[in-house]
């Protein structure tokens, strides 16, 4: 049953049962094969060697290398953590659930490997509420065979935007409140209990735990050479079947609209990398792909892979001062400029939607955009304020008819909004 | 080795002394924050930077040693 061929996809997602319950660890063993052998307590530089050979890059939204993560990590002092971030706040989001319900070995497998990369005495499982029962199954399978030199403690983390956050986890970790630090020092200098820390998103680790078993060659054989590797995506918003997918990085968006089933009607702009990533014009989207980098040439990031097709007819003003009013109140409430900042933005928006903004709403949101960025403790007000700056750019048209006080009819009617459509339908597609 | 000037937003409660200590590096934001110059802090400045590093009530505004 086990497929290594090396365009073979799902990678990730191979199995997985339809009715959504978790594949059993015999299941697992069957598509995958077994892990490598473990080697000792001390780090393992061949494990980081092989991730860094194979281009990993993390898959959480940050895209950082992975590998630099792992050495960093095992070369701090002391007793090392390895921490599995599953909180996955994003609202549009749901890979990372559906890793975490339906393929939880793999996601403790990358745990496993990555504890034996760093040198970890310590495996933390961190994930919402919902994946919780079927880790502990996971965890409880893989204690009867011994599978884990360090068994993994599962800890179920608040549903909340910031949760996520490297620095806000390892709070919450520490019996904090959950909110972001003070950065330096990061987690991998000090993280859990003040040792190194590596936090790694449970798909990064699920695709270490492959790269483990087949090799970076393996892995590198799909996707751009910058960016190599199949990427989970949640796609949502007016498309024929919403839901996770797992596709090569640097697909285009066009063809990932095809694999999904084609959309339900003209979509005028996508929403890419979540609330807080940015709008994309849907002509000037169809040819671009799905990588970082693609999307940082324009202004955009693909985060943790939430892509919103957003159809002809709905407004997108509205949208983004609906978006924008939730991010200002996910704010930690921390930093002045966020809790100002995004609040201010967010009444703008709200105002620019209503068509009761005053003449210059572009310019203030402009200029403040510009105020706030880089400010916080963490990333959270820039993303925010880059969804804005690319809804004046993508919806320019409708921002100034709702200056001009013309609110368009998507304005006012039903809203199909991804707030409130948790597409997050949990549903892995193939 | 040169030195840079670096806030924690999570202390900081925008009282604004820094900026007034030193308007050439630090200005406030809509809301009374402080926005930090980018680049090194030239060395005339030093003194100034150390007074509003030292005159913060809430200790939020750091200067910090950045490797050249």
């Amino acid at each position: 049953m086990t497929s290594t061929a090396s365009h073979h996809l799902p990678r990730l997602l191979e199995g997985l049962h339809r009715d959504g319950r978790a594949l059993s660890l015999r299941e697992h063993l069957a598509y995958h094969g077994p892990l490598p052998p473990a080697g000792r307590h001390s780090p393992d530089t061949a494990l980081t060697d092989l991730v860094e050979r194979s281009g990993l890059r993390g898959r959480g939204g940050a895209n950082f290398p992975s590998a630099r993560k792992l050495a960093s990590v095992a070369a701090g002092r002391g007793r090392r953590v390895v921490v599995a971030n599953g909180a996955e706040g994003e609202p549009g989001s749901a890979k990372d659930k559906v890793l975490l319900g339906q393929a939880p070995h793999l996601v403790l497998d990358g745990a496993a490997m990555a504890a034996q990369a760093v040198g970890a005495a310590q495996v933390i499982v961190a994930a919402l509420a919902p994946s919780v029962p079927a880790l502990l199954s996971a965890v409880s399978e893989r204690d009867a065979q011994r599978i884990d030199r360090v068994r993994p403690v599962v800890v179920t983390v608040p549903d909340r935007f910031i949760a996520g956050e490297e620095s806000a986890l390892v709070n919450y970790l520490n019996q904090g409140p959950g909110l972001p630090t003070f950065v330096p020092p990061r987690p991998y200098e000090r993280g859990v209990g003040g040792r190194p820390t590596l936090v790694q998103n449970v798909e990064t680790l699920s695709h270490m735990a492959l790269i483990a078993r087949h090799g970076p060659d393996w892995f590198r054989a799909i996707g751009p050479p910058e960016e190599p590797g199949s990427t989970l995506v949640t796609v949502q918003g007016a498309l024929r079947h919403p839901g996770v997918y797992e596709v090569a990085r640097g697909m285009r968006l066009s063809e990932l609209v095809r694999h999904t089933g084609g959309p339900t009607a003209p979509i005028q702009a996508f929403l890419i990398g979540g609330y807080a990533g940015a709008w994309l014009p849907a002509d000037a989207a169809w040819d671009t792909p799905l990588s970082d980098a693609a999307l940082r040439e324009q202004g955009g990031t693909l985060g943790a892979g939430v892509v919103l097709a957003f159809p002809a007819g709905a407004c997108g003003v509205a949208e983004t001062a609906r978006i924008m009013t939730y991010l200002a109140e996910e704010s930690a409430g921390q930093c002045g400029p966020c809790v100002h900042g995004l609040a201010a933005m967010a009444r703008a928006t709200d105002e620019l939607a209503r068509g009761t903004a005053r003449r210059d709403v572009v310019e203030r949101l402009q200029n403040w955009a510009w105020q706030v960025a880089g400010r916080g403790a963490c990333h959270h007000p820039d993303g925010a304020v880059r969804m804005v700056a690319s809804a004046l750019r993508t919806f320019s048209t409708d921002v100034s008819a709702h200056r001009q006080r013309h609110v368009c009819p998507g304005a006012k009617g039903p809203q199909t909004s991804a707030a409130r459509t948790p597409a997050a339908s949990g549903r892995a597609r193939r | 080795m040169s030195w840079r000037l670096r806030v924690n937003p999570i202390a900081c409660e925008g009282h604004g002394l820094c900026a007034e200590l030193i308007p050439e590096a630090i200005t406030l934001d809509d809301w009374g924050y402080p926005i930090i110059k980018d680049g090194p802090v030239p060395g005339d400045l030093l003194p100034h930077a150390r007074r509003a590093v030292a005159t913060c009530p809430t200790l939020a505004l750091l200067l910090e040693r950045v490797p050249t």
